[in-house]
């Protein structure tokens, strides 16, 4: 086969596997955002909180605890982040959630100052991790390898759950009409106190697993968010495979992109959005939802 | 109690109390309102801009430990004329806001200097603003070889080493390897100011002594992953991988490098000691230059060190150190001219005085384009279980030049360096 062809095809298929650490991120960004119609600034802070406490754990318990417990404890405090403060917000005035969730991100980024330092965490991963394997053509990170795994297997348990439960029926019937189902006699909230825990969970599930790979410090929070907006936009609202299929897109231009003109990578997924929103204004696979309209 | 009327001590009675308790009050407001207590009429009022936030944070949160414990020694000892230094630190973020700061800390809070920035770009606009206004720039952390040649001012003097230093005291390192001659180099090149002055440098110092540049990229600074740049790496099979990467940018590269685990030497003409720690221990390697260390043995490195370990309980970097001594350099500056009148201090520093940057040799700022000519150093990365301490495992060079050769030797020449005031 032709060798630029190849070499191309090479950072397509990288670029799938970066999506798919997006996706772990935006996923729970457009849960919360579907059922509660909270706008959650503050994701990326959990994101940073999985990375930072996975570090913690790792220097007790090893490289395996840290990414199990870190999400873990995360998770429950995203309970308390729902219980306490998001959960005064549904049905409120959009901009009093912005405003209150990025509040949250600059608290939680000064938060990690204080505990953590300023200075970024040295982290490392398991030795028999490193290195890279030769698949077919392509050039893999085992690391990169195992993280994808990981995502798929979030991924199909979220997807079961969505699909294939009651939980996931209600979750699916709030996101279209919340009314009906409070006529129901069914209240969301429960149902929204799940959505977040589980949101917030990948959400520090992907600050683990990048910890060891990519810089970990106090403000990484803020440098995840825009790839996750960016993702959930393009994929559009209330619908898991435009989540899905924005990643691995958003990952695969990125890729391409570099490959063919390297000064442009980080601004690749912006043009994407821009092109998708023009052409298809409720991204690429959104539902008409009447709460938004 | 009754021990204590046992051993015949009075307990104290309400009133003392009550005096303990003020002078508690007292001491507590002293403490926690320093600035207020600090800011004299008569202090002497520092404006220091720095990245906080964004790609180069890392290293503004060390440089204000830096220039902070230095302020505080300074004015334990009694400050400079008897006046306090009141140090006023901030994020400078980016090239628009820095200026916008810069203008605003000489207009409105009547800075005597401007000190700080890292960051090349803003240290740039910085510098318009110092000149604007005709007033003194202490441009400590940035490294552009074009803020000291193209766009210098005769307002503006630069404590660290510039892009040209930094790639021969690398490039001495990379010859001695044979890692230069008849190899094909593949460069990683940061985007903006920084980046693209030390690839040109770079790029001279490969094709003069022998070397191909097979491939350049440049990377956005806000870039994170680095995989597609790893599978080009690869795909050009290089002899030597060559960074000119800044920031956050650099321990990211690093990290990932080491988890695709690529067979070519790595080499960066540019590394902060802060970059390599948070690299952490066995993701580094190859060769890197830095401006200082902690294992330089003299006694003011060793003093400096102590002093920074007992204040924040870590060990400084360079960047802590550079805005420590340059601190210190302002302060004997302002104490020799007996005050701030910045004309007075541009001509004390252009009569090029010797300073103690706590290296082995002192350092002046030249003249005529009012850059430090100061001592650098490479390091390597010692093996795994030859060192203790996490952040031990750098292995230093002795300083370049040697102790014979002249201290302008991997400095610019005028014939290199266009700056003229």
């Amino acid at each position: 086969m032709n060798m630029q062809l190849l070499f191309l095809l090479e950072q397509v298929v990288n670029g799938l596997v970066l999506g798919g650490y997006y996706l772990l991120i935006a996923l729970g960004l457009s849960l919360i955002f579907s059922v509660g119609g909270v706008v959650n600034l503050a994701h990326g802070a959990f994101y940073a909180l999985g990375a930072y406490v996975s570090i913690e754990v790792a220097r007790y318990l090893g490289f395996g605890a840290g990414v199990v417990i870190s999400p873990v404890a995360v998770a429950l405090l995203g309970i308390l982040f729902e219980r306490f403060i998001l959960r005064r917000f549904y049905t409120a005035d959009p901009i009093l959630s912005l405003l209150v969730t990025f509040g949250l991100a600059l608290v939680t980024e000064q938060a990690i100052r204080i505990i953590w330092g300023s200075a970024p965490l040295p982290a490392s991963m398991p030795r028999a991790l490193k290195g890279s394997v030769v698949l077919g053509d392509f050039l893999f990170s085992r690391y990169r390898l195992l993280l994808l795994a990981v995502v798929a297997l979030v991924l199909a348990g979220i997807w079961l759950l969505l699909n294939k439960t009651s939980f996931g029926r209600v979750v699916r019937a709030g996101i279209q009409r919340p009314d009906m189902v409070a006529a129901l006699g069914i209240r969301l909230q429960p149902y929204m106190t799940v959505i977040v825990m589980l949101g917030v969970g990948m959400a520090a599930l992907g600050g683990a697993l990048f910890a060891p790979i990519a810089l970990v410090h106090p403000a990484m929070g803020a440098e995840i968010i825009a790839v996750a907006f960016v993702v959930v936009v393009i994929g559009g609202l209330g619908s898991f495979w435009g989540v899905v299929l924005a990643a691995l897109l958003v990952g695969v231009v990125r890729g391409v992109t570099i490959f063919f003109v390297p000064a442009a990578g980080e601004a690749s997924m912006y043009v994407l959005m821009f092109v998708v929103l023009l052409l298809r204004p409720r991204g690429l696979l959104g539902e008409r939802i009447e709460k938004f309209e | 109690m009754d021990s204590n009327q046992k051993d015949g001590k009075s307990t104290p009675h309400f009133g003392d109390r009550r005096r303990v308790l003020q002078a508690g009050v007292a001491g507590a407001v002293a403490l926690g309102f320093p600035a207020i207590v600090r800011a004299r009429s008569d202090a002497i009022k520092i404006g220091h801009l720095t990245p906080k936030t964004g790609f180069l944070g890392a290293l503004g949160g060390w440089a204000e430990l830096g220039i902070m414990l230095a302020a505080e020694e300074i004015n334990a000892a009694g400050g400079v004329m008897g006046r306090q230094l009141d140090v006023r630190s901030e994020d400078s973020v980016n090239p628009a806001t820095a200026a916008t700061k810069a203008q605003r800390m000489l207009e409105r809070d009547k800075v005597d200097v401007l000190m700080g920035e890292i960051n090349s770009a803003s240290a740039k606009t910085i510098m318009q603003v110092a000149a604007r206004n005709r007033r003194l720039f202490m441009q400590i952390g940035a490294r552009s070889d074009a803020l000291r040649g193209a766009n210098c001012n005769r307002y503006t003097f630069h404590v660290d080493i510039p892009v040209t230093v930094m790639v021969n005291a690398e490039g001495q390192g990379l010859l001695r390897e044979g890692m230069i001659k008849g190899q094909r180099v593949y460069a990683l090149t940061s985007d903006y100011l920084f980046g693209h002055d030390l690839a040109k440098a770079a790029r001279k110092f490969v094709t003069k002594h022998g070397g191909t540049v097979i491939g350049d990229e440049l990377i956005a600074t806000s870039a994170t992953d680095f995989s597609p740049y790893l599978l080009k790496i690869r795909q050009a099979k290089p002899d030597l991988v060559a960074t000119n990467l800044g920031g956050n940018q650099v321990t990211n590269f690093v990290k990932q490098y080491a988890e695709f685990g690529l067979p070519y030497p790595v080499a960066g003409f540019n590394l902060n000691t802060a970059d390599a720690w948070a690299a952490g221990a066995g993701n580094l390697g190859g060769i890197w230059p830095t401006v200082w260390h902690h294992h330089i043995d003299t006694p003011g490195t060793r003093a400096f060190v102590a002093a920074f370990r007992k204040k924040y309980g870590k060990t400084p970097e360079n960047h802590a150190w550079i805005e420590y001594v340059s601190l210190h350099v302002m302060a004997r500056a302002m104490n020799e001219t007996k005050g701030t009148d910045n004309e007075k201090l541009i001509a004390f520093f252009e009569k090029e005085p010797k300073f103690d940057l706590l290296k082995t040799r002192m350092g002046y700022f030249r003249n005529w384009d009012h850059q430090m000519q100061q001592e650098a150093y490479t390091f390597t990365v010692k093996k795994p279980g030859t060192y203790k301490e996490a952040w031990d495992f750098l292995e230093f060079s002795a300083p370049i030049p040697g102790p014979d050769q002249p201290l302008e030797l991997l400095a610019p020449t005028r014939a290199e360096n266009p700056c003229t005031f």
